[in-house]
């Protein structure tokens, strides 16, 4: 049976640590990193990316659009 | 077709705006200038040349309307009077600062305050020394009859688009009010939109994929960037002040005393100047018709032939000021005006230059 | 199976709007205003209207939305973006026009300009970001605030005997007849940023069908302002401002 996997890519500079993506995330796949970024912000990451399903909720919601979605069909 | 009517001052610009091919005028009821915007109304000149008339909710709105379409490149205007112009004077600034090209017309009536309807000429700090905040300038035009309300619309068009600046047609409630003869220039067509961004290459039209995005705003929160815009500005009210000064001289060459007056009291010193030489008083009149920028170099040279010069304004003197500096002390300077909507008449003023400036 | 494999270009299914200019937005981290801006330009991008559309920015948190925005814009004086846009339409009635402003600005010094461009039903957008406060100028009260909300100038709670009431301009201006559509709608969960993505493509389409003035409000949160974190304020809109601005269309077109 075909599966879905997704992954995101945080463009970490521009990320501010809000954390709303991780909130909105409906499988838990999101946490802000323990590192800072240049702005010492705690940026965004997959934290556990086998449970990403691509659902941009994330994406969607990143008041600073640095979130990009990726998702593709996976044969089980 | 050039075209002899006769008309009222108010009557003649709205008619000159629709010939100059403005896109759009914008207003808000205020006598003395109402006919303005009620002629425009009537003309329905969007029938015929496209162009827009709205009459909006406040003073206020029009002026932020005239940025809108001035943001657009587009020839637009509003009118007003004195309190209603202070409403404008925010605006007036943003323009200044954002480089737009529009037109003010102020008949201006008694003030402060609420003030009268009646005629006044107390609005010449607020036209040439500011009237809204931080450092600009505008161009101001003092017509002094009919006729010149209609050029003026068209001349004051040419000079906002020339310089990217806000003009300033700074009338009275006398020459807004009276009718009288005038020659209307033959109807220019409207800019197209082709013509508007080869005229205006800045203005937001939408962006295209061939160039950056357009911006206007008046804001640049970085001190060193603002800094260089002030100077920028402060450049070009220097070449202003180099390129455009207008005057009138009459009777000026044998003269031994000089009127200065704009406007409607330019007018009664026409007649003063009559009563006064058949008198046997050698006066002339020099008449500013550009307020800013002042005719500051030839009323020095004035200042090497008369004995004096009387200042003739309906205001507790307010031009004087700027033929003080432009004489530099070589001469006497004082003033005679009215105020409160009140005329001086010829002999008045006739009368006010023996006693302040031959007797004086 | 790695996650290389599906970060390809093939595979991309969100990602920022084309029309975002390279500069980091200037708000606060969590500001609903970054989230309310990807939708009008995400609009503006799939209807390909790109180039024929004027924005208008107010003063105020997003006095600098066109450093972000990469169309056309002015920049309005405070209050006055419904008469700059009034005039960018009528004199160039085929370009989209819209402004962007908040609740100081549209509710308050700008009521005039709002209730009577609404009124004369001219064929705009207005994108009214609702956040009960003055971010800019440091978290003071707004016309919107909410009775008992703490602000710097409330800083016991808005006594509504003393500071009169929060002001429902949307529920407002939807009496009036120039105006087609009435939204309000939110951007802090995914599902609401799908609701509002739709309400604005309305309102944009609206304008394209020359149907008059569309309205549509987010109510956002301002979490500098409210001194909380950007998670614990849109809890706290939810739990606080959505009772008194509650989310939904408030006028839709009625003709078939």
């Amino acid at each position: 049976m075909a599966k879905i996997k997704g992954a995101i890519v945080v463009e970490i500079e521009k990320c501010k640590g809000c954390g709303v993506c991780e909130v909105a995330c409906p499988t838990q796949v999101i946490k802000l990193h323990t590192d800072v970024n240049g702005k010492g912000y705690h940026f965004a990451y997959m934290e556990n990316p086998d449970a990403c399903i691509g659902c941009a909720n994330c994406a969607m919601v990143c008041p600073d659009s640095v979130i990009s979605v990726y998702k593709m069909k996976v044969e089980a | 077709m050039k075209e002899l009517r006769l008309m009222k001052g108010n009557e003649a610009i709205a008619e000159a705006f629709i010939r100059a091919g403005a896109d759009g005028y914008f207003g808000y009821p205020i006598t003395p200038q109402s006919e303005v915007l009620e002629y425009l109304m009537a003309q329905k000149p969007y029938e015929t040349t496209g162009m827009v008339v709205l009459q909006a909710e406040s003073e206020v709105a029009a002026i932020n309307m005239v940025y809108g379409g001035a943001g657009c490149g587009k020839k637009v205007v509003t009118s007003s009077s004195s309190p209603g112009i202070s409403l404008k004077a925010e605006g007036i600034s943003y323009m200044a600062g954002a480089e737009l090209p529009c037109l003010v017309v102020n008949v201006v009536r008694g003030g402060p305050g609420l003030g009268t309807i009646q005629p006044s000429q107390g609005d010449y700090f607020q036209s040439t020394k500011g009237g809204g905040h931080g450092d600009y300038k505008l161009i101001v035009l003092a017509p002094a009859s009919v006729q010149e309300m209609a050029d003026f619309a068209k001349l004051g068009f040419e000079l906002a688009f020339k310089y990217r600046t806000p003009v300033m047609i700074q009338s009275d409630g006398v020459i807004g009010q009276m009718m009288e003869k005038v020659e209307l220039f033959e109807q220019m067509p409207r800019w197209t939109n082709e013509e508007i961004k080869k005229i205006s290459p800045w203005a937001t039209v939408g962006k295209t994929p061939d160039r950056e995005r357009n911006i206007i705003t008046s804001l640049d929160l970085d001190p060193a960037r603002q800094e260089r815009h002030v100077y920028k500005l402060g450049a070009k009210y220097k070449e202003i002040e180099e390129n455009e000064v207008r005057f009138e001289k009459i009777q000026c060459d044998d003269a031994e005393y000089i009127f200065v007056a704009y406007g409607s009291s330019a007018r009664i010193c026409q007649k003063s100047i009559e009563i006064a030489r058949a008198k046997g008083i050698k006066v002339g009149l020099l008449r500013p018709i550009t307020l800013f920028p002042f005719p500051k170099k030839v009323l020095n040279k004035l200042a090497d032939q008369v004995k004096g010069m009387l200042t003739v304004e309906m205001s507790l003197g307010q031009m004087i000021e700027d033929v003080q500096l432009a004489v530099n002390g070589k001469v006497k300077v004082e003033h005679y005006g009215r105020v409160g909507g009140m005329i001086p008449s010829p002999d008045e003023i006739v009368a006010a230059l023996e006693q302040k400036i031959i007797g004086g | 199976m790695d996650i290389k494999d599906i970060i390809k270009p093939e595979n991309l299914v969100y990602s920022k709007s084309k029309l975002f200019t390279d500069k980091a937005l200037s708000y606060c981290p969590g500001c609903g205003h970054g989230t309310a801006h990807k939708l009008v330009l995400q609009t503006i991008e799939e209807m390909g209207i790109e180039s024929e559309t004027i924005g208008v920015a107010p003063v105020g948190c997003s006095v600098l939305a066109y450093e972000f925005m990469d169309i056309d814009i002015q920049q309005a004086s405070h209050g006055r973006a419904p008469a700059v846009a009034t005039a960018i339409k009528r004199l160039m009635p085929e370009k989209f026009v819209f402004t962007y402003q908040g609740d100081g600005d549209l509710a308050a010094i700008g009521t005039a300009e709002t209730i009577h461009a609404c009124n004369r039903g001219e064929n705009i957008v207005i994108i009214f970001i609702n956040n009960g406060i003055y971010g800019m100028t440091g978290g003071q009260m707004a016309p919107t605030t909410i009775a008992k909300m703490k602000t710097s100038t409330s800083p016991y709670g808005r006594d509504t005997a003393i500071m009169g009431n929060p002001l429902k301009i949307t529920e407002l201006v939807a009496q009036l007849p120039g105006v087609y559509y009435c939204t309000r709608q939110a951007v802090h969960t995914a599902a609401a940023v799908r609701k509002a993505k739709k309400a604005i493509r309305q309102a944009f389409e609206n304008q394209k069908l020359k149907k008059g003035l569309s309205f549509v409000e987010i109510v956002s949160n301002c979490n500098s302002g409210w001194k909380m974190t950007p998670v614990d304020s849109n809890i706290w809109m939810e739990n606080n401002m959505f009772p008194f601005y509650p989310l939904g269309d408030i006028k839709v077109p009625t003709e078939k």
